[in-house]
This record gives structure tokens, C-alpha cells and sequence, in this order.
């Protein structure tokens, strides 16, 4: 857990992110509607902290994660890594900057190059950063290749001959190299058999704490995400709903949706408290969002007043506590699994 | 076969060729569905669970595979019980989203995207019950009502790419029980969908079932909803049923170590990051179905395992009542 002083300057500071893509159609596809797939997101994270962001497909948080790394191109809005705006940063001081923040891909099958032995897959990096001599990297590849779990053997070898859980120890190995301060890990367990899944969040936690790694941990199981994160955002068609100390997101929910997805997430214990809140219908077109807060259409406690823009402002609500919702009284009936 | 039941499989194997050798997906496996009931198969890639679901639908690609042993027994809307394994692939097309009907996990893969959701929901009944298209049609539009589709009489002629992925896999519900299955088999059908949809269509499920009296093959891998659906539980581990039971007891104390494992493995969404430290995690993965270890197949990864699991393997034996578990060591599984 990472107690925050005042004065720490956050690792990263994410300030009304924004990220456009075009809807093209029609005969020369021109452009005929914007879709905004991340909405005037804001958030910061500390080093060595976890921050969880979860949301269904469509909600933006893989947008998010890359537009973070500039894998993609943010339309607007800022981001401070370090002290350092990196919107708009030329490419060599990028790349600086690039050497500290790594991603874990989510399908370990399509995010290793066939053609490459896994110590061209691990080393490139290194190379790319100028680091080492040769002898140096393939010690460090072995050192990599201990600490995530797997034998140093493994270098001469190619990725199809490796399990899913083992190619992405890999792919986590990869993302280590070059020492990152920081790490998106975007749906890092969620291709791999359950077994198997235990294993990869294991390490990942494992490794985390020993570096003292700033994660943006990037998932859709609830579960795992409140394992792993100190504190939690969930975003909903492209805007932030809520975020929070894990513990209060989660004993203490705010938002109607983040009820819902509370609510829908199965649990296998028989006992469990079974107090289901379905919500009718479908995510709407993310082309044309609902005005106000995007959430009421499937709201069950929406007013009139959350069509207003008003009802998108983020307001905390306890410390380190935010949300996006008008309404103080929806909580209270809610069964929450402290 | 007895009258409750709707589906006995008993011993099935269905292997498939490999190279080399032979690869046994499903390796003798037993068990029954009865009336009005859920039976969900668990387990991961590789155990088996969709190999088996195919086998009872007669959809294995042959070559390479084949059921090479065993029967499945259904009992039809006649009340007739038949052998599925040995029926000719002409009965079959008339047993085959008739009286079973058949949902898989992706549904914009198994809906035809030239027809319309209406012709291809109207296509069973014209096929199976000799439906008019007019008679036809009015089936379907009251069965997409019955899944709870917004506008039915609009959707009725949409395409299957103008509609989201909880609305696809109603239509999916709404085609497999047309034609009012005996049987119904789900094969991972919530897997694509997200949670908030998810519960939505467990819930319709749930609600079906009551209405119509279907029983449900439900195939997942995932335990949560397995809690949320099943009656009884198979769990499947490299081809073999390890343990079998109601759903309270298996779920509430599993008595084989693999089950034991599956449920220490996934956090549930009360345990906080730091509570006991580290997650429990099964070491080793599944061993290749064509080479599998003789004796027990989960003991090269059981932390119980003994010489004596090594040498032969255990039977499924009882544990309690409607529960039985296939370990020698089940009274030391707390």
C-alpha cells in the first residue's frame, strides 16, 4: 500500500485525456461522426502504486491504457510523466521516456513475433536503448527469464513452444528489461485458464512490490482487479464513473453502474449474497452518447437533472474518493461484499 | 435409462488422431441430465468439457476424431430413448436443434449473417414442425418477445450485425428453443459477453428453464457461474470426470484437490489485496492428451499426491450423498 505524502509529486498525471477516432462512410469515406472513445479522463497515479481500471468492452479503458503510452495519438488533453508533459514530445525524447514505461499485452499467443527466440523478443528492447554490451544483455535475458518463473534455457527457443501462462512470463520479462518505472498491463490473465491465471497475477503482485513498479492494471474480472490494486477507477462508455481506495470502491460502491457491475460479477461461493441488479438494455452507441451522464439510460435511479452536463463533474465524496453521479442515496440499499 | 432422465452418457470416449498417437479428449465419461435440471460440466482448456458437449451433438469433425466407444442415451419428446453414438446422420439432422437444442459461446460466428434473425429463428420450425413461413414467422416474432428482444417486430428483420452481442446470443436462445428441446446444450454461452450482459442472459436462462421444463447441458469454465445456473456439477480434468455432485456441496467443499484448487485459485470479489498474501495457484499445467501420466491423472500437480497415486488410478467414489470424487485422498481435502 503506498502511504502518500502531500508533497510527492504523482509518477503520472493524466489530465482530461481525450481520444477522438473518426466514423468514416460512404463512398470516399469521408469522416461522418467522431467517436470518443476516451472522454476528459483525469487521474494520477503514485510510483509503486496499482491503480485498477475496469469497464466493459466499448468503455475506453484500452484506449485509455495506449493513448497513455502515446502507442496511440491522444486528440487532447495532458499527460506528466515524471515532471515532463509528454503530449507532443519529439520522438527522440519519447523514446527517452518510452524506456520507463513498458506494456503487458493481453493475448500472449498474438503479442510474441513467431520468427524471434525469446531472446530476440526480451533483448530488442535493450538493444533499442543502447543497453549493454552483448554479453551483459544475455546475462540480464537470463536474469529476466529466472525472475519471471522460467529457466534461462529458454532463450534459444521460440514462442509456439511455450504454454499461454508461460508466454506471457515472457511477454512480463519483455516489458522489464529496460527497468520501467511504470507498466500498463492491459488484461494481463485474461486469455489464461484459471490455474494458470493464479500463477501470472502471483508473480505479477510478486514482482510489483520488489520493484516498486507503478502499474495501471487493466481488466474486466472485479475480482481480480481488487486483488491486485490499491486504488480502482471504473470508466463506463468512455468517461470515468468512480474511483477510489479499493476497499471503499468495494464496500462502498457510489456509483449506480459500478453497483451493477458489483452486483453481475458471478461468485462461486453458494452463499454469497445474491442481490441482483440487472440493467435493461444494451451500452449505447458510443457515436452518440446519452448527454448529461452517459450511464442513465440504463440508470435505475436516474432523475431528470442527470441529462444535464452538470451531472458529468466528478465530485468526492470520502478521501481519495470520486464520482460521477448526482445522486447521495442510492448506496445505502445496496449489499456490498466487505 | 430412468424415466427422469433426459440424457445418460455413459462411458464415452472420443478420441482423436494425433501425430503421433492417439489423442483421448474424452476419455470415459459418465454421466446423466435429468428433467427439469442443469447439469453444468466444468474445467479448463483440454479437460474435455466441449469435446464432450460436440460428442453428445454428434458434431465431431471425423477424421480426426471419433467416438470411439461408449453411448449416449436421449430420451426424445416421443418419450423414446435412442443412442445418439450409433443414430444415423439423417436421424440426426432431425434430433439436432429439434429436440436438442444448441447455443455456443460466439454468437456472431453461429448465426448466418445474409438471413434475417426472423428467417433463420422461422428455418427450424418450417424444417422441423412443418411450419408455413407466415406460421413460421409468428413463431419467431413471439419467441424473440419471450427472450425479452426490445421492438421484436423490428428486429425480426434486422441482421445479425445490426445487433449487439447480448442481443445476438438471444436470438441464439430463441432459435435453440424454437422448437421446445427436451434438451439444451450451452457451450460456454456467456463467455463473450460482458458481466452486466452476462447476468442478463443467466437470467433469462434461468427463467426459460423454469417456463419451458428444458434440461440444460450447461458446459463453463468458470465456477461464479456455475453457482449462478447449475443443479449438479461435472468437474472435468484431461479427459475424466474428477468429481461430480450437487452444487451446494461440490462448490461449498469440493473433495477432489483439483476442484479444491479451481475455487482457492480465483479471488473472489471480498479478499483484498494483502489478505493471506499470495494467491493459491496450481502448479504445472494440464499434461498433453496424448500423453497423459498413468495412474492419477492431477497427481504430477497435487500437493497430496502419494506413491500409491502414481501407481493406479483411484475410482470415483463416494463422499457424501449425490457426491463423489475420483482421489484416494478426498478425506484429506479441507
Amino acid at each position: 500500500m503506498s502511504a502518500v505524502t502531500a508533497t510527492e509529486q504523482p509518477l503520472l498525471s493524466v489530465r482530461n485525456l481525450e481520444k477522438r477516432f473518426p466514423v468514416r462512410g460512404g463512398l470516399l469515406q469521408r469522416p461522418v461522426g467522431w467517436v470518443k472513445a476516451v472522454d476528459d479522463l483525469s487521474f494520477d497515479l503514485n510510483r509503486g502504486e496499482v491503480l485498477g481500471l475496469v469497464g466493459e468492452s466499448g468503455s475506453g479503458k484500452t484506449t485509455a491504457g495506449r493513448s497513455i503510452l502515446r502507442l496511440i495519438e491522444p486528440t487532447g488533453g495532458s499527460i506528466r510523466f515524471n515532471g515532463q508533459e509528454i503530449i507532443g514530445l519529439p520522438t527522440a525524447e519519447m523514446r527517452a521516456q518510452r524506456r520507463r514505461m513498458q506494456i503487458v499485452f493481453q493475448d500472449p499467443y498474438a503479442s510474441l513475433d513467431p520468427r524471434q527466440r525469446v531472446r530476440d523478443v526480451i533483448g530488442e528492447a535493450l538493444v533499442i536503448h543502447n543497453i549493454g554490451t552483448r554479453a551483459d544483455r544475455r546475462d540480464r535475458i537470463a536474469a529476466l527469464l529466472e525472475k519471471v518463473g522460467l529457466t534461462a534455457d529458454a532463450m534459444d527457443r521460440f514462442p509456439h513452444e511455450f504454454s499461454g501462462g508461460q508466454r506471457q512470463r515472457i511477454g512480463i520479462a519483455r516489458a522489464l528489461a529496460v527497468e520501467p518505472d511504470f507498466i500498463v498491463a492491459d488484461e494481463p490473465v485474461s486469455a489464461l485458464d484459471v490455474s494458470v491465471q493464479a500463477q501470472v497475477v502471483n508473480l505479477l503482485g510478486d514482482l510489483q512490490r520488489e520493484l516498486g513498479l507503478a502499474v495501471l492494471f487493466i481488466a474486466h474480472d472485479l475480482a481480480v482487479v481488487r486483488y491486485i490494486s490499491d486504488r480502482v477507477a471504473v470508466m463506463y462508455l468512455g468517461r470515468l464513473m468512480e474511483i477510489a481506495p479499493s476497499d471503499s470502491l468495494y464496500e462502498r460502491p457510489r456509483h449506480p453502474y459500478t453497483m451493477a457491475l458489483l452486483s453481475a460479477a458471478p461468485d462461486p461461493d453458494p452463499d454469497a449474497p445474491k442481490t441482483r441488479m440487472l440493467l435493461d438494455g444494451d451500452v449505447p452507441s458510443p457515436m452518440n452518447p446519452p448527454s448529461g451522464c452517459v450511464f442513465r439510460t440504463r440508470c435505475p435511479f436516474a432523475l431528470p437533472a442527470c441529462a444535464e452536463p452538470e451531472a458529468r463533474t466528478l465530485r468526492e465524496v470520502a478521501p481519495g474518493h470520486s464520482v460521477a453521479c448526482i445522486r447521495d442515496d442510492v448506496g445505502a440499499g445496496m449489499a456490498t461484499r466487505a | 435409462m430412468d424415466a427422469d432422465l433426459t440424457l445418460d452418457i455413459r462411458n464415452l470416449q472420443t478420441h482423436f488422431t494425433a501425430d503421433p498417437g492417439v489423442s483421448k479428449a474424452v476419455d470415459g465419461v459418465s454421466f446423466a441430465v435429468r428433467r427439469n435440471e442443469t447439469l453444468a460440466v466444468v474445467g479448463e482448456s483440454g479437460s474435455g468439457k466441449s469435446v464432450t458437449s460436440l460428442s453428445a451433438m454428434r458434431l465431431i469433425p471425423t477424421p480426426p476424431g471419433i467416438i470411439a466407444g461408449g453411448e449416449i442415451l436421449f430420451r426424445g419428446r416421443d418419450g423414446q430413448v435412442r443412442d445418439l453414438a450409433r443414430l444415423s446422420e439423417r436421424a440426426m439432422r432431425s434430433v439436432r436443434g429439434n429436440e436438442i437444442g444448441m447455443i455456443f459461446q460466439e454468437p456472431m460466428t453461429s448465426l448466418n449473417p445474409v438471413y434475417t434473425v426472423g428467417d433463420q429463428i422461422g428455418e427450424a420450425l418450417r424444417y422441423h414442425q412443418g411450419l408455413d413461413r407466415r406460421a413460421a414467422r409468428a413463431e419467431a416474432l413471439a419467441m424473440l418477445k419471450k427472450v425479452g428482444i426490445p421492438a421484436a417486430e423490428r428486429r425480426l428483420d434486422e441482421y445479425p450485425h445490426q445487433m449487439s452481442g447480448g442481443m445476438r446470443q438471444r436470438v441464439m436462445i430463441a432459435m435453440a428453443l424454437a422448437c421446445r428441446p427436451t434438451l439444451l446444450i450451452a457451450d460456454e454461452p456467456t463467455t463473450a459477453l460482458d458481466v452486466t450482459i452476462q447476468a442478463q442472459i443467466l437470467d433469462l436462462m434461468r427463467r426459460l428453464q423454469e417456463e419451458t421444463g428444458t434440461s440444460i447441458l450447461f458446459i463453463t469454465h468458470n465456477l461464479g457461474v456455475v453457482a449462478e445456473v447449475a443443479h449438479r456439477v461435472v468437474v472435468m480434468y484431461a479427459g475424466r470426470i474428477v468429481e461430480e455432485g450437487d452444487v451446494r456441496s461440490l462448490l461449498k467443499s469440493p473433495k477432489h484437490p483439483y476442484t479444491r484448487g479451481l475455487l482457492a485459485c480465483m479471488p473472489h470479489l471480498g479478499q483484498r489485496r494483502g489478505d493471506g498474501g499470495r494467491l493459491y495457484a496450481i502448479p504445472g499445467s494440464v499434461p498433453s492428451p496424448v500423453n497423459r501420466p498413468a495412474g492419477c491423472t492431477f497427481a504430477p500437480r497435487c500437493a497430496l499426491a502419494e506413491p500409491a497415486c502414481l501407481a493406479a488410478e483411484p475410482v470415483l467414489e463416494p463422499v457424501g450423498p449425490d457426491h463423489s470424487a475420483r482421489c484416494r485422498r478426498w478425506r484429506d481435502v479441507q
